[in-house]
């Protein structure tokens, strides 16, 4: 027999400290896969959100730089204008983009900055313990929503994908999810098309990955994922938004 | 397709240095050759084991994909010359 | 290249650091330094490099880390306001240990205050400003040429250190317009190699840039180290000017601009036969202490004038410990003191000092 999954070499043999069944652990491997796959490990830059991911460089055997929450696509951009030739990405979760780090995005993607952001949407702040994100949604329990999320105290939850997408310099907009092997072979065709369009230098692109978070959402890795189906992926429907017309 | 019966196409490894036990594989296994193991690891989870006696496994690695850990490695047999793909 | 170039201040500092090497700004518009970007913006094509106007000083400062930590030398400029916001990146940069160039054109304070000049960023540039134990290497010039060359400087400081380093004027400085000369420093620096930068490079093992250590042992270590490095600049890196002190009964403690009209206050003094004198800090930090504890020994009288309601004078005050008298003279707000009012206070001290 022949080993047909295995590994990546990108990424490294250290256990992840994420949660059992957290999306992280799947989106890390997606990228280390595509990263394989295109040959670009060396020249590859990660920079790392302040969230549960806040110390994935210890999972990636890539360059990497540890940003101030939010400022990822700042970093992104003074590393990207030095080194041209390099494959530069973010990874971050919905409050270091979406939230402390909603001008950062709005204008890496507006000026077209050739880097790649991987935007993981779980609806909740991990890391803190539990908190609203910017895109919890609306009747969503958490801890600085105890009735659930209201609209007339905290507002709506943000469409990142659909914002981002109605600028020019968005060169690839697309939002995915990682609740069942099918949707996991979906998210990797986005992600590969992603870094594929930054080395075609053809613009911004933004994978938005919907997560589960079993911890914060109370429920089971089992019950989680079909959150992610039904709930999640009903407010954040799952559509490429916007792709090169030649890609 | 062999007709013996107890050389199947695939097999699966779950390693307990990475399995967390979260059983989407689990979940997601489409003959349910996978359970929760009743003992404890040395990561403190009860891991996930495979249990294919009857060697039905197809190599299709629905639990690779879904594993956050990358915990198992999945394994099929090559095809012999002549066969049809 | 010895021909003189009429330029504001702000366009000098930016000139500088063009001829420094400097390939990369990221900035944000603020008065009164926005000349510094505007001139960066069509020089730095010229030779190649990046001109960058960020959506924030926020984003500014990130960039800079983000470029600084891909080994190139980087800069931005702001003024008070900007430089607040700042301060978080600033931290960050400090605690990478990543060289980079800060320019910081004082203004009016508190809050969104004025557009004229003022000295009252004097313990943000510093004492710290950003969170954590770090210091900056603050060079304040005191004229359009002296930007200059101390811009050229601050770029091998920082690379020498692995630290950023600020130059802190003020409006006057940047948007007085004098005869600029550019030259190479005569010391041309020795600097070590970045072998810690991001460089898409291949054949070697992955370098990471980083400030999180929740393992408060090492994190202890890291600050020990970063503090070692900071001694080494204290010891190395005093910068000062006396001015006429051999014989001077009162010594005036003044930096930047301040400095420059207390020269003519001080012409005029002499004039009336008094004896006084100036030491001109020039670089901020590290603050030239020394210098004037070895001038209490024989000064008994120091005044010190800033743009502020009393900062620099608790490092003149320090570095006296107590051996002399310390008067303060300050206009805040945007006022700038004139020679006249100088004058007259050195004639009040001087009149009570009998």
């Amino acid at each position: 027999m022949e080993a047909v999954f295995e590994r990546s070499k990108t990424l490294t043999r250290a256990s992840t400290h994420y949660c059992p069944g957290c999306g992280h652990g799947v989106i890390h491997r997606l990228i280390a896969e595509v990263i394989d796959e295109l040959g670009i490990r060396e020249k590859t830059v990660i920079i790392a959100p302040v969230g549960c991911a806040v110390l994935l460089y210890n999972y990636f055997d890539l360059d990497a730089y540890e940003a101030a929450h939010g400022r990822a696509p700042a970093i992104a951009t003074g590393c990207k204008r030095v080194h041209p030739e390099a494959i530069v990405f973010t990874y971050q979760g919905d409050g270091d983009l979406a939230a402390i780090g909603t001008a950062e995005i709005v204008h890496a993607a507006t000026r077209g900055e050739k880097i790649t952001a991987i935007f993981v949407n779980n609806a909740i702040y991990g890391m803190t313990g539990g908190q609203m994100a910017p895109t919890t949604l609306l009747g969503q329990k958490t801890t600085t929503t105890t009735a659930g999320r209201m609209q007339e105290r905290a507002g709506y939850p943000i469409r990142v994908c659909e914002m981002l997408a109605t600028l020019e310099g968005s060169a690839y907009i697309a939002r995915v999810s990682v609740s069942s092997p099918r949707n996991v072979i979906q998210a990797k065709k986005a992600i590969k098309k992603a870094f594929e369009i930054q080395i075609k230098r053809l613009g911004f692109s933004l994978v938005e990955v919907l997560s589960q978070c079993p911890t914060n959402w109370h429920m089971t890795p089992a019950e989680s994922i079909e959150w992610v189906d039904e709930k999640l992926a009903s407010y954040f429907p799952l559509v490429e938004f916007k792709a090169p017309k030649e890609a | 397709m062999e007709l013996s019966g107890w050389k199947g196409m695939g097999k699966i490894e779950i390693s307990e240095e990475f399995c967390k036990g979260c059983a989407l594989c689990v979940n997601f296994c489409p003959q349910k050759l996978i359970r929760i193991a009743n003992h404890v690891s040395k990561k403190g989870f009860h891991p996930a084991e495979f249990c294919d006696a009857r060697s039905k496994c197809s190599g299709c690695t629905l639990c690779a994909l879904i594993c956050p850990d990358v915990a198992i490695t999945v394994y099929r047999e090559k095809k012999a010359v002549g066969e049809k793909k | 290249m010895t021909e003189k170039r009429f330029m504001a201040g702000n366009e000098a500092i930016a000139e500088a650091a063009v001829q420094a090497g400097c390939r990369y700004y990221f900035g944000y518009p603020i008065t009164p330094q926005n000349e510094i970007g505007e001139y960066l913006s069509w020089r730095l094509p010229e030779v190649d490099g990046t001109f960058l106007q960020a959506e924030s000083e926020v984003a500014a400062i990130y960039m800079v880390f983000g470029a600084a930590g891909a080994g190139a030398r980087a800069m931005t400029s702001s003024s008070s306001p900007g430089v607040s916001l700042m301060q978080e990146g600033i931290s960050y940069i400090a605690a990478a240990e990543l060289p980079c160039v800060l320019v910081n054109m004082m203004r009016g304070g508190p809050g969104l205050g004025g557009i004229h000049p003022s000295q009252s960023d004097y313990f943000q540039a510093t004492k710290g400003g950003g969170h954590g134990d770090y210091h900056l290497l603050v060079l304040a010039p005191s004229t359009g040429q002296e930007a200059t060359s101390l811009t050229m400087l601050a770029f091998d400081l920082a690379d020498t250190y692995r630290n950023p380093v600020m130059i802190l004027g003020d409006g006057n400085i940047g948007q007085m317009m004098e005869p600029i000369e550019f030259k190479p420093l005569a010391r041309q620096a020795i600097l070590p190699k970045k072998d810690w930068a991001i460089t898409a490079e291949h054949g070697r093992p992955r370098r990471l840039i980083k400030t999180l250590y929740l393992d408060p042992a090492i994190l202890e270590k890291r600050n020990l180290e970063i503090a070692s490095k900071l001694r080494e600049a204290v010891k190395n890196e005093v910068r000062f000017e006396p001015y006429l002190v051999d014989d001077a009964k009162i010594v005036i403690a003044a930096y930047g601009t301040v400095a420059r009209i207390a020269k003519t206050a001080i012409k005029i003094l002499r004039e009336k036969g008094l004896k006084v004198g100036m030491l001109r800090p020039i670089s901020l930090y590290p603050f030239p202490y020394q210098a004037f504890a070895k001038l209490a020994e024989t000064v008994k009288h120091f005044l010190v004038v800033e743009m502020s309601m009393g900062q620099m004078v608790e490092d003149v005050k320090l570095g006296i410990c107590g051996k002399s008298q310390v008067h303060f003279y300050s206009r805040v707000g945007g006022m700038v003191p004139s020679y006249e009012e100088i004058v007259t206070e050195v004639e009040r001290i001087a009149k009570g000092a009998r």
